[in-house]
């Protein structure tokens, strides 16, 4: 079809952020989600460079452990590891959901906390293994 | 009135075909990543600060070079359909939605047999 009809017109729903809705505490969850998905993509191809650094030799993976070490290369291994962790988290959350529990508004903004504190403590978990183990 | 015939209807494919096969696979994937992906972090944050010939020892037992696979391989799995979903939701020009979903898919598998070769090179 190349001419607009009226009904090619019609109001859509505007963005989900912006002036139209409320904050929603579950939908910036939402957001997250889908950001930190995106992200983890991303950084699987720092799983995959830092495994053919290490099929490479000890030259070249010394050199990828020292960027890795680096204070640049911690801060990202800690968002790394936060976005992994809330993803997994709140996957599950959405995995309840798939059968069908947890929908009730005020579960799922509790069920939301419940992920945004685990993935936080399963982080510091495992930067307390890193250091301290 | 319906204008689906009676067998479109008792297949419950959609209208792409392939009906919640693409849901489905990202909920297994799902639940695969699981104790997966705590292994991983779990793992490697026990292995921090290990040189490269720790880290090679570790790689080079086979439990571990086998769990290696399964996770870079569902993870990615995982990644390939979650990627795909973005690409639908916000890329509307045919074309470029076209050449980015088969983009993806091929970078993906890049990553998948780089990684899986990588792994068996250190462990074999």
């Amino acid at each position: 079809m190349t001419t607009k009809t009226p009904a090619d017109n019609r109001p859509l729903s505007p963005f989900m952020l912006g002036q139209y809705y409320r904050f929603q505490w579950t939908s910036l969850l939402s957001i997250i989600h889908r950001v930190t998905g995106v992200g983890l993509s991303v950084g699987t191809l720092l799983v995959a460079a830092w495994l053919i650094a290490l099929a490479t030799g000890p030259v070249v993976y010394a050199d990828f452990a020292k960027h890795l070490t680096a204070w640049y290369g911690q801060i990202l291994l800690f968002g790394w590891t936060w976005a992994l962790m809330y993803h997994l988290g709140n996957g599950i959350r959405h995995l309840f959901w798939d059968i069908g529990w947890g929908f009730d508004i005020k579960v799922a903004e509790k069920t939301g906390y419940a992920v945004v504190a685990s993935s936080l403590l399963l982080t510091a978990a495992a930067w307390a293994v890193a250091y301290f183990l | 009135m319906s204008l689906r015939s009676p067998l479109s209807r008792a297949r419950g494919l959609g209208s792409a075909k392939d009906g919640v096969h693409h849901f489905w696979v990202q909920r297994v994937t799902a639940v695969a990543l699981i104790p997966l992906t705590l292994w991983f972090v779990f793992s490697v944050a026990n292995l921090a600060g290990g040189d490269y010939h720790a880290v090679r020892h570790w790689v080079s037992a086979p439990s571990v070079a086998i769990m290696l696979v399964l996770f870079i391989l569902t993870m990615l799995y995982h990644s390939a359909l979650g990627v795909q979903v973005v690409i639908e939701d916000y890329v509307h020009h045919e074309g470029l939605k076209l050449l980015s979903l088969m983009g993806q898919k091929f970078l993906h598998a890049i990553v998948a047999a780089a990684s899986v070769y990588a792994i068996l090179r250190v462990a074999l």
